[in-house]
C-alpha cells in the first residue's frame, strides 16, 4: 500500500495531493501540468515535498514532520521515465543488469531469462541503445526497472514518445507484466483509452489536486 | 639518424616522464575542479575559475617566479613539504613536473568541465532509482559519459608540458639529467656553435611526440564516443 500526501510549490504551480494506492495498477490521469510526474518524482525520491509524507507498507519514504527523505537509491522504487533514459554507453544487456548490479543483489540468469521473454527483448542483449527503436527501449527500460526487484514499479507516461503503431506493441507487454509480476504499479497517463487497458484504480489529478479517486469506471 | 647525444636522449626521456607525470598527477584535481565548476555553485567560484585560468594568461616566468617562492625550499608550502613527506620541488624534476602540472591544468580542466556541464543529468536520477548511491552514479555513469572531455584534457595538459618552458626553466633552472627537458636542451644546444643539427633532431623528435598524442587521443576519444553511437 502506497500512501501519498504531499504538497509542492513550483514557482506559481502550487501541488496539493493525497492519495492512497493499493496493489495492482494504479492509474494517475490527467492532463498536461496537473502535476503528474512531479508526484511520481516525489514517490521516486528525486524530487522532495515542502510537506507531507509518503509511505510504502510499513517504510516511511518520506516524512517531513519526521525530518525523513529516503534518497532515490534505498527505496527500491522501479521507475520506467517517458523518454526510457537507457545508459548510452552500456550495452543493453548491462542497461538490464545495471540495478542488480548496483543494488548488490547476486545474479540470476533464470530471472533475465523470464523477464526477457515476457517483453520479448532476449534478441537485442547485444545491442547499444542507439540501435534501439522507441518501442524496443521503452520494453528495455521496463526490463531494467524490473530486473531491480522493485517494491513498487513507477511508470511515467511509458507510450507518450511513441507512435500508435508501438504503443499498440507495448501495451498487451504491460497488462502481462500486470498480471504475472505481481508488483503493484503506478502508471502516468493523460490517455483514457490506455489507462482503460492497463489501470485497476484510477487517481484523478488537475491542477494540482487530486478530483476523484476510484476504479477505472472513472475514465467513461 | 637520430645519433644524439646520451644527454639529448635523457632530455627526451625526461621530458616524457615529466609530461606523464605531471598529466597524471593533475587529472584527479582536474576531474574534481571540473566537476566542481561545472556542477556546484558556491560562494567564491568566479575567484576559483580565475585562478585556475591564470597560468594561461600570466607570463610563464611569473608563474615560475610564484611557484619558486612558494614551493622552493624556503617557501612556505615548499618547506612544509620537504619537512613533513621529504617532497621537494625545487631543482628536481619533480618541480618540473608541478610546474608543467600547472601550466597544462587550465587547459585540462576545461574540456572536463565542458563534457560534465553537457551531461543529461536524468541519466543519473535514472541510475539513483536503480539503487546506485552518488559515488557509484558518478563511477559508472558520470565518468564514463564523461570520458571524451577527460581524455582530450589530459592531452592538452600533456601537450602543453611537453612544451613548457618558461615557468620551468625560472622553477627549477636547467639542470641536464634532472631538468632539462627538450625544450630547455634545444633553447641552450641553440646557444652554442654547431648546436644547430643537434637541435633539429630534438625539434624533429618533439614534433614526433605531440603529432603521436595528438593521434592516440583522436584514437581513444573516437572509440569512447563509438560506445555510444552503438554499432
Amino acid at each position: 500500500m502506497l500512501a501519498v500526501d504531499v504538497e509542492k510549490r513550483l514557482g506559481s504551480f502550487a501541488l496539493a495531493a493525497r492519495f492512497k494506492a493499493a496493489h495492482g495498477v494504479t492509474g494517475l490521469f490527467g492532463p498536461s501540468g496537473a502535476g503528474k510526474t512531479t508526484i511520481v518524482n516525489m514517490i521516486a525520491g528525486l524530487l522532495a515535498p515542502d510537506r507531507g509524507s509518503i509511505a510504502l507498507d510499513d517504510t516511511m519514504l518520506f516524512d517531513a514532520a519526521a525530518g525523513i527523505n529516503l534518497p532515490p537509491h534505498r527505496r527500491h522504487i522501479g521507475y520506467v521515465f517517458q523518454e526510457g533514459r537507457l545508459f548510452p554507453h552500456l550495452s543493453v544487456r548491462q542497461n538490464l543488469d545495471y540495478g542488480r548490479r548496483m543494488s548488490g543483489l547476486s545474479r540470476n540468469p533464470n530471472e533475465l531469462a523470464r523477464i526477457a521473454q515476457l517483453l520479448d527483448i532476449g534478441h537485442l542483449l547485444g545491442r547499444r541503445p542507439r540501435a534501439l527503436s522507441g518501442g524496443e527501449r521503452q520494453r528495455i527500460a521496463i526490463g531494467r526497472a524490473l530486473l531491480m526487484r522493485p517494491r513498487l514499479l513507477l511508470l511515467d507516461e511509458p507510450l507518450a514518445s511513441l507512435d500508435v503503431a508501438r504503443k499498440l506493441e507495448i501495451l498487451p507487454y504491460l497488462v502481462r507484466l500486470r498480471d504475472e509480476a505481481h508488483i503493484p504499479m503506478v502508471y502516468v497517463s493523460h490517455n483514457a483509452a490506455e489507462l482503460r487497458q492497463i489501470a485497476t484504480n484510477v487517481v484523478r489529478l488537475e491542477a494540482g489536486r487530486v478530483t476523484a479517486a476510484d476504479g477505472i469506471e472513472l475514465l467513461d | 639518424m637520430f645519433n644524439l647525444t646520451p644527454d639529448e636522449w635523457t632530455a627526451v626521456f625526461l621530458s616524457l616522464r615529466i609530461a606523464i607525470v605531471a598529466t597524471a598527477c593533475a587529472l584527479p584535481f582536474g576531474v574534481a575542479i571540473g566537476w566542481l565548476l561545472a556542477r556546484k555553485n558556491f560562494w567564491g567560484k568566479i575567484v576559483v575559475d580565475g585562478l585556475i585560468y591564470l597560468p594561461l594568461v600570466l607570463p610563464p616566468v611569473v608563474t615560475g617566479y610564484l611557484l619558486l617562492i612558494s614551493f622552493g625550499r624556503k617557501g612556505l608550502i615548499g618547506a612544509f613539504l620537504a619537512d613533513h613527506f621529504g617532497i621537494v620541488f625545487s631543482f628536481r624534476w619533480t618541480g618540473a613536473a608541478l610546474s608543467c602540472g600547472v601550466m597544462g591544468f587550465p587547459l585540462m580542466v576545461r574540456p572536463i568541465r565542458l563534457a560534465l556541464e553537457a551531461i543529461d543529468r536524468r541519466l543519473e536520477d535514472a541510475a539513483g532509482t536503480l539503487g546506485a548511491n552518488p559515488f557509484l552514479v558518478f563511477l559508472t555513469v558520470t565518468l564514463p559519459l564523461a570520458l571524451p572531455g577527460i581524455i582530450a584534457g589530459a592531452v592538452m595538459c600533456f601537450a602543453r608540458a611537453l612544451g613548457e618552458f618558461g615557468a620551468t626553466i625560472t622553477f627549477v633552472s636547467n639542470i641536464p639529467g634532472e631538468t632539462q627537458t627538450i625544450s630547455a636542451a634545444i633553447y641552450t644546444l641553440l646557444q652554442i656553435p654547431g648546436g644547430e643539427t643537434p637541435a633539429g633532431m630534438l625539434v624533429l623528435i618533439a614534433i614526433a611526440i605531440a603529432l603521436g598524442a595528438l593521434i592516440a587521443s583522436e584514437w581513444f576519444a573516437r572509440r569512447a564516443g563509438m560506445r555510444f553511437q552503438g554499432e
